[in-house]
């Protein structure tokens, strides 16, 4: 909506609004300059800001205690592996909730939900114990379910909104033309919700591989993705920021990447239901 | 082939009764329309038929064999949307070649049948757009190519035209009608307008409140209303419907006279009137005239040329053998 903006205020707006980006970086960007610098640098008092030894020997130091591309793989296939498993059961369940809704749905829904309100750390020893029944204890395909799992409300839930916005005559239509139901959602259902679909896909590999309550609970060696990684650097005793930060920024710099590539796409998908 | 039978059919969501036990059969090759108030259940119908509903009890069968319980995609019918519902992802030609690629109607076949199709509806260079670069009569017309090209056994229409404007509304009927003379293939259409009705139905199916009111010709429905409901419905403008002494000295408790059906005279008459509103279509006009003792106007046609002031005392006569005649329940007095 087309709003009169004086040009003064119009700056204030953008500053404020770029004061509030930098606020929400600084500490990533705090973490990326830190592991250029020397373990003194990392905590020197006062801090030095761009004015130090810039080096890359944290990064040789990091690559040479740990072999960063297995931890690499095990986070994309763990994140990748629980994304693609919860959109292909998220799908369908979406799809029934949407568009043939019952009497309980929106009980289903919120029951959904409130797992998310569950503190994980209560339902870790029985799932801890159930790993080691089923010997699957630092496994990466049990990490892919469990991951899965732990998202599925997430994607149901975004699935849901996108698919409600699209027109159910459509869908009628589909039927009327001889389609069944595999080729309702594959040909008319998924094509139309792409940008949904891409916006759940790219927020819940996100969040996958930011996960760590049970990545570093369930994992020791085999299986240990980048955030195992990370926290493989800090120790209680040493002080070894600059290492630390290394490590970091090797493990944030995938997803970092990633995300700036398809911002377009996330904020399309996040404001679907607005642009229909 | 299309005979489409419904054998008490009964619907009802929840609680809520839309459609009590209702039989009706349409033949094959009729065009037939559903015409009622809105929520008269005229859309349900039509989707209990489609598929696109179930059936609390009854049966519906297509050319005699039970299709109740048969998903709407195996039932052989094809239906054009209110909202053309067409797929705004694929182009035109694929919007088409859809449903055919659902039945596994080889390449070849499905690209002569496109041609065919978009050279009928004046879509061949269109074929290649986008719905959403479409004008609305454009889109109506691909939902109409995406249903005829699967060679249906009956086309179902849930008030295709309602979108678009009087013109492009005009057009497309006497369209859907040439298509109609041209497949010879079973239509059912549904509408609120009773100008689409009359012009178009070979049968037209009046509803309110789920139940059938009547069935039958256009002229049937305008010569012989069954009830007061249907009289009022059908014929525009509405019948004038008399109660009380006009109607008891001619033994029934409501007449209903068409504007058409009253002459009018500035000398004399059975009834004196002052002139209302009047309402000029050119060819004819329609008075609303005031009678002495009535409270509600009475609507009369007259010729576009007939002159007539708001206020002016004219003279009404009915024409006796055109009146109908209702008892006490809203029935046809024979």
């Amino acid at each position: 909506m087309a709003r009169a903006v004086s040009n003064p205020r119009k700056a204030l707006n953008t500053a404020i609004a770029w004061g509030i980006g930098l606020l929400i970086f600084f500490p990533i960007l705090w973490t990326i300059l830190t592991s250029f610098k020397t373990e003194a640098e990392a905590i020197a008092n006062p801090p030095v800001f761009l004015a130090f030894d810039w080096t890359l020997e944290n990064y040789s130091v990091v690559q040479e205690r740990s072999n960063y591309m297995r931890f690499l793989w095990n986070s994309v296939f763990i994140a990748g592996g629980s994304t693609l498993l919860g959109v292909i059961i998220a799908v369908p369940a979406a799809w029934s909730m949407a568009f043939v809704p019952s009497k309980r749905t929106k009980d289903i829904l919120l029951w959904m939900l409130s797992t998310k309100m569950l503190p994980a750390v209560g339902v870790l020893y029985p799932i801890y114990l159930l790993c080691i029944q089923l010997g699957v204890l630092d496994n990466r395909y049990a990490l892919v379910v469990i991951l899965m799992l732990i998202n599925l409300p997430i994607i149901v839930w975004m699935l849901y909104t996108y698919f409600k916005e699209i027109p159910g005559e459509i869908l009628e239509a589909a039927r009327m033309d001889g389609a069944g139901l595999k080729e309702e959602i594959l040909y008319v259902l998924t094509p139309m919700a792409v940008p949904g679909i891409a916006s759940t896909l790219l927020l819940n590999f996100i969040l996958a591989w930011n996960e760590a309550f049970w990545t570093l609970n369930l994992t020791a060696v085999d299986a240990a993705p980048l955030t195992a990684f990370i926290a493989s650097y800090s120790s209680p005793e040493g002080l070894f920021f600059a290492k630390l930060s290394a490590a970091s920024t090797m493990a944030i710099a995938p997803i970092l990447i990633l995300g700036w590539f398809s911002q377009k796409q996330l904020v399309r998908g996040l404001t679907f239901g607005a642009v229909k | 082939m299309g005979r489409i039978t419904l054998d008490k059919v009964r619907k009802a969501f929840g609680e809520v009764e839309v459609i009590p036990p209702l039989d009706l059969t349409i033949e094959d090759g009729e065009f037939v329309v559903f015409v009622g108030p809105s929520g008269c259940g005229k859309s349900t119908l039509l989707r209990l038929i489609a598929g696109l509903e179930d059936v609390t009890a009854g049966q519906i069968r297509i050319d005699g064999e039970d299709a109740t319980m048969v998903p709407p995609a195996k039932r052989g019918l094809a239906m054009v949307f209110q909202s053309y519902a067409l797929y705004p992802h694929m182009s035109v030609r694929k919007n088409i070649a859809f449903p055919m690629k659902m039945a596994g109607i080889p390449q070849d076949e499905q690209n002569r049948r496109i041609e065919a199709a978009a050279k009928a509806l004046n879509l061949t260079d269109y074929l290649d757009r986008r719905p959403g670069q479409l004008s609305g009569g454009q889109r109506q017309r691909v939902a109409i190519g995406r249903a005829i090209v699967r060679e249906p056994a009956a086309f179902l229409f849930d008030e295709p035209l309602s979108n678009l404007d009087a013109a492009l509304r005009h057009g497309m009927r006497l369209e859907i009608s040439e298509l109609h003379k041209r497949l010879d293939t079973t239509m059912i259409y549904v509408t609120h307008d009773q100008v689409e009705a009359m012009t178009m139905a070979d049968k037209i199916v009046v509803l309110q409140g789920g139940v059938i009111e009547q069935v039958g010709s256009p002229m049937e429905l305008y010569r012989a209303p069954r009830n007061i409901f249907v009289a009022g419905f059908i014929g525009s403008p509405k019948m004038n419907l008399l109660t009380g002494e006009e109607a008891a000295k001619r033994g029934a408790h409501t007449v209903g006279i068409r504007p058409e059906h009253v002459s009018i005279s500035t000398t004399d008459g059975a009834w004196k009137g002052t002139v209302g509103v009047a309402e000029h279509l050119g060819s004819d006009t329609f008075l609303h005239v005031h009678r002495e003792g009535a409270t509600d106007p009475m609507t009369v046609r007259v010729d576009g040329e007939f002159s007539a002031r708001h206020g002016d005392t004219v003279w009404l006569t009915a024409q006796e053998d055109q009146i109908h005649k209702f008892d006490a329940d809203g029935l046809r007095i024979a």
